[in-house]
């Protein structure tokens, strides 16, 4: 049965520990071709007629959705073996990072296991980005009554 | 267009460089790097530098999760033009929320739909 235990250690094993000379050119070549793809969506979904703003939001849904399914088929891991942080970086990698121990967990039911082990690094991501945002929107009112 | 899409890779790849720097060569853990990610976006959004990044690079930005912590900061930040002080509390998740409702989403149906191929 999978345990937190394990389940680090695969994130270890897929993230590719071993420096080697070709890690950081192969994360540059994966992490930038998912950003064009990225781009090339972010140009597709403005052409249909989106604004910037939401065709951002949905290049982020497809990227995500596409992520998970790639998880689920066990294609995603074995990119992640050659990309490592290429794989990582990219919001598909926080998708890979939720799918993943929701999948490997479903073995401890879909209450305490898939629903609650997708949060095992989405949560503390999420955690501390709305505390840095939260930080941040004090010194905007702070600065705001000061009226700067 | 094909100009770019270059700047995307570019700067895209680049930030995911500096992602696996940080795995080889600190003992950084990736959950550790991917917060790390995420609120260094949140300050760089909140010190007006990578707004013209964004403007930059597009989707090489905004797809590494730096990218998600500016767009937590930049929601924060209309929020709080719009209605000041609640803004602190709202502004973030609004702005997260069809990313996280769509990662949320996804990871219930796949472990619905999928057997785990982990032993």
């Amino acid at each position: 049965m999978p345990t937190t235990e394990r389940y680090a250690e695969m994130v270890k094993n897929t993230s590719g520990h071993s420096p080697s000379w070709k890690n950081i050119p192969l994360a540059f070549l994966i992490g930038g071709a998912i950003c064009t793809i990225g781009e090339g969506l972010l140009h597709l979904y403005q052409f249909t007629g989106l604004t910037a703003d939401w065709a951002g939001a949905m290049v982020s849904v497809t990227l995500i959705a596409t992520s998970g399914l790639l998880t689920g088929l066990g294609v995603y891991d074995k990119i992640a073996k050659l990309g490592g942080a290429g794989t990582l970086v990219p919001i598909t990698g926080f998708a890979n990072a939720v799918v993943s121990p929701a999948l490997e967990f479903k073995s401890e039911g879909l209450v305490l296991g898939t629903s609650a082990k997708m949060f095992l690094i989405a949560g503390p991501v999420i955690v501390y980005g709305l505390a840095a945002s939260a930080v941040y929107g004090v010194i905007l009112c702070l600065l705001g009554q000061a009226g700067m | 267009m094909f100009v770019e899409l270059l700047k995307a890779f570019l700067i895209g790849g680049g930030l995911c460089a500096i992602g696996q720097v940080l795995i080889d060569y600190t003992k950084l853990t990736p959950a550790r790097i991917l917060v790390g990610y995420v609120t260094a976006g949140v300050l760089l959004s909140g010190l007006g530098i990578y707004q013209p990044l964004i403007e930059f690079a597009g989707a090489g930005a905004t797809v590494p999760l730096t990218g998600f912590g500016a767009l937590l900061a930049r929601g924060v930040r209309m929020a709080v033009d719009e209605s000041g002080w609640p803004g602190i509390l709202a502004g973030g998740l609004s702005a997260a929320a069809p990313g996280i409702t769509a990662a949320v989403l996804t990871g219930l149906i796949i472990a619905l739909l999928f057997r785990s191929s982990f032993k």
